[in-house]
């Protein structure tokens, strides 16, 4: 991988980068808000989607009703929980891949400019 | 005893001292000690995650609680595999960057406070002696069940086994006990499976009527509430179950074994779907040992349902797959334990030892000397304290040890990575806020004290109501660090700017070394 042998060039390099100017470039502002924009609703999410299991289960009674033969609401919402987790996993692996080729991005202007610029 | 089992038993124990002689052989510098030389691949560390975290709790304990409580046991399953995605989405890939042997490596990158790495230090060590004790103590009373040993000649060996490899293999030998163990596990888990649904015809919806009138809950079995009938106390376990994961310092040690934030990634990845296809599993387990083997038998051979497994196994597929299941039961506690004795001892050898007493400038050979004596300490306390726990309730102690870890490292950690402003003071107070909130709440609650005799530690009323406080406590984790933060005035806003740009990136994170 290119971007590993850039990391051990890199150790080599023994002036002190200026990180501050790193942070308020704009190729990492713009990953900065990228993450962001995917991380933190999803995160609020996958939480309200598993929090809200215990709370109908445990102030309400209409999960209870059948939905498949014996087979009521509240075991397909819990099978919903496994096929929620592995649909993210599997959405963050590709967004993820985006967002490596941002911080490779990122590690080469570092390199060539010291500032990411 | 057949003689099956002690054959199957003693393959296990060889294969791990196997596995043990050669990685004894490639654990020369603390590196290979602590991470396996940051060599293992996406695969194997997702591997060897799903090996450290599917513990007999999971394997046994949740089979049980879904054989006798119906969907309330599955709630666990629910709990343990979200948690997952939290360590995906917040904590893997920064961890993985910033680190480099321990979670106080991490928390260190930010802020080279010796008060810091103590207070991370002495989290880790907290968390993993409950549970190691937890582990080792239903070790001793499951091997003593299955193979009619006493007490403490079962702790004993597991203690013996797990010192062995820890003490000669350090992580490489860890590891692989660990991909052993879980590839073992989901081939029991895959049969068993397989079997319950042959008797089901392959049919699900035949199987759910079915349950249904084979317990004497009738249809309330299906249905929550068997259980958990406290909103309150059902949310605050879920919160501890959800958050705990992302602070079990057992569990982020294993993103230090591979080489960057990707591997890790991929490894989080790969435990994710078996750790998935593990919980699933459990349900076929429980509806089918509720279903052939049947409440009674199930509750006399163990109150807590910790039987189920093995016993639906006996049930369904004879001698052969009751020494099989037994026999992988007996790897999953070694492989757990294992990754706890390193944990505890990287934080006393490294942490305590290395960075705060030698200040960083232990020597090589030192460093390794400093983590074997480590895990004999951690290994020997452990199994000493596990022969007093006898009669604590293993639930108990394992969910105590998810809530320490939600309360105690979670906030701390989300902070190093993401708060600008925090600071030293913060990364203390988190620490402690957490950490001493968790143990004082849990020490006023109902899992120390019940006006019944013999339900808990002491015979009273308790003072605060839920048996797991992490509805509480996790908050106070946060609002610790938070107050911490702000009444100090330190702020440093360029080393903030290299952990940003570190996490985020992966520059100059220790496993380029490799």
């Amino acid at each position: 991988m290119g971007a590993e042998k850039k990391y051990k060039q890199e150790q080599y390099v023994t002036e002190e980068l200026d990180y501050v100017k790193v942070i308020e470039s704009k190729s990492f502002k713009k990953l900065m808000h990228d993450r962001k924009k995917f991380t933190i609703p999803l995160t609020i999410f996958f939480l309200v989607f598993y929090f809200m299991l215990p709370i109908l289960t445990s102030y309400t009674t209409f999960l209870n009703t059948p939905a498949i033969g014996d087979i009521s609401w509240v075991w397909l919402f819990a099978l919903a929980q496994f096929v929620m987790t592995w649909v993210l996993c599997t959405i963050y692996v590709k967004k993820a891949a985006g967002f490596d080729k941002q911080a490779d991005q990122i590690i080469k202007e570092m390199e060539q400019g010291g500032d990411g610029r | 005893m057949s003689p099956t089992v002690i054959i199957l038993f003693l393959a296990i124990v060889l294969l791990t001292l196997v596995i043990t002689f050669f990685a004894a052989r490639k654990t020369q510098t603390a590196g290979d000690f602590y991470t396996a030389g940051g060599g293992l691949t996406g695969t194997q560390n997702g591997l060897a995650i799903a090996g450290d975290y599917l513990s007999a709790a999971s394997f046994l304990g949740i089979a049980g609680a879904i054989a006798l409580f119906g969907f309330d046991g599955f709630f666990y399953s629910i709990g343990f595999l979200i948690a997952y995605l939290v360590v995906l989405f917040l904590v893997a890939e920064p961890l993985r960057n910033l680190g480099k042997y321990t979670l106080a490596d991490m928390i260190n990158s930010r802020f080279d406070a010796r008060k810091v790495r103590g207070a991370a230090a002495l989290n880790t060590i907290t968390i993993s002696t409950f549970y190691m004790i937890a582990q080792l103590v239903g070790a001793g009373a499951l091997i003593q069940l299955l193979f009619g040993i006493d007490y403490w000649l079962a702790v004993l060996i597991v203690g013996v086994m797990m010192t062995t490899y820890v003490l000669f293999g350090g992580m490489i030998a860890t590891s692989w006990v660990q991909i052993v163990k879980a590839v073992l596990l989901m081939a029991g888990m895959v049969i068993m499976a397989f079997l319950v649904l042959l008797k089901f015809n392959f049919n699900i919806g035949q199987m759910f009527t079915e349950v249904k009138s084979v317990t004497t809950h009738g249809a309330a079995y299906l249905m929550p509430g068997l259980q958990y009938t406290e909103p309150l106390g059902t949310l605050s376990l879920m919160l501890a179950l959800v958050l705990g994961t992302a602070g079990l310092p057992h569990i982020l040690m294993r993103f230090f074994t591979v080489k960057d934030a990707r591997t890790a990634r991929k490894s989080v990845i790969t435990a994710t779907w078996i750790i998935g296809l593990f919980y699933i599993l459990t349900l076929f387990l429980g509806f089918g040992a509720a279903a052939f083997v049947g409440y009674e038998t199930i509750i006399a051979a163990n109150p807590g349902g910790n039987m189920a497994a093995p016993l639906l196994a006996q049930a369904i597929g004879g001698d052969l797959l009751f020494a099989f299941i037994s026999a992988v039961a007996f790897a999953t506690i070694l492989a757990v334990v294992a990754g706890l004795v390193l944990a505890g001892a990287s934080a006393f050898a490294h942490d305590l030892y290395g960075q705060i007493i030698k200040k960083g400038k232990a020597s090589e050979s030192e460093q390794v000397k400093a983590a074997r004596y480590a895990s004999l300490a951690v290994s020997v306390l452990s199994i000493v304290l596990a022969l007093f726990a006898q009669y604590l309730n293993v639930a108990f102690l394992v969910s105590l040890a998810f809530c320490i870890a939600a309360s105690a490292n979670l906030p701390v950690i989300l902070y190093t990575v993401y708060w600008k402003r925090f600071n030293t003071a913060g990364a203390v107070t988190a620490m402690l806020t957490g950490l001493l909130s968790a143990l004082i709440l849990v020490s006023l609650s109902p899992s120390v004290f019940s006006p019944i005799e013999g339900a808990a530690l002491f015979v009273g009323e308790p003072i605060f109501p839920l048996a797991n406080p992490a509805l509480v406590s996790v908050p106070l984790g946060f609002l610790g660090g938070y107050v911490g933060t702000i009444l100090s005035k330190e702020s440093n806003l360029k080393r903030y700017a290299e952990v940003k740009v570190k996490a985020n990136t992966g520059y100059k994170s220790s496993g380029a070394n490799h």
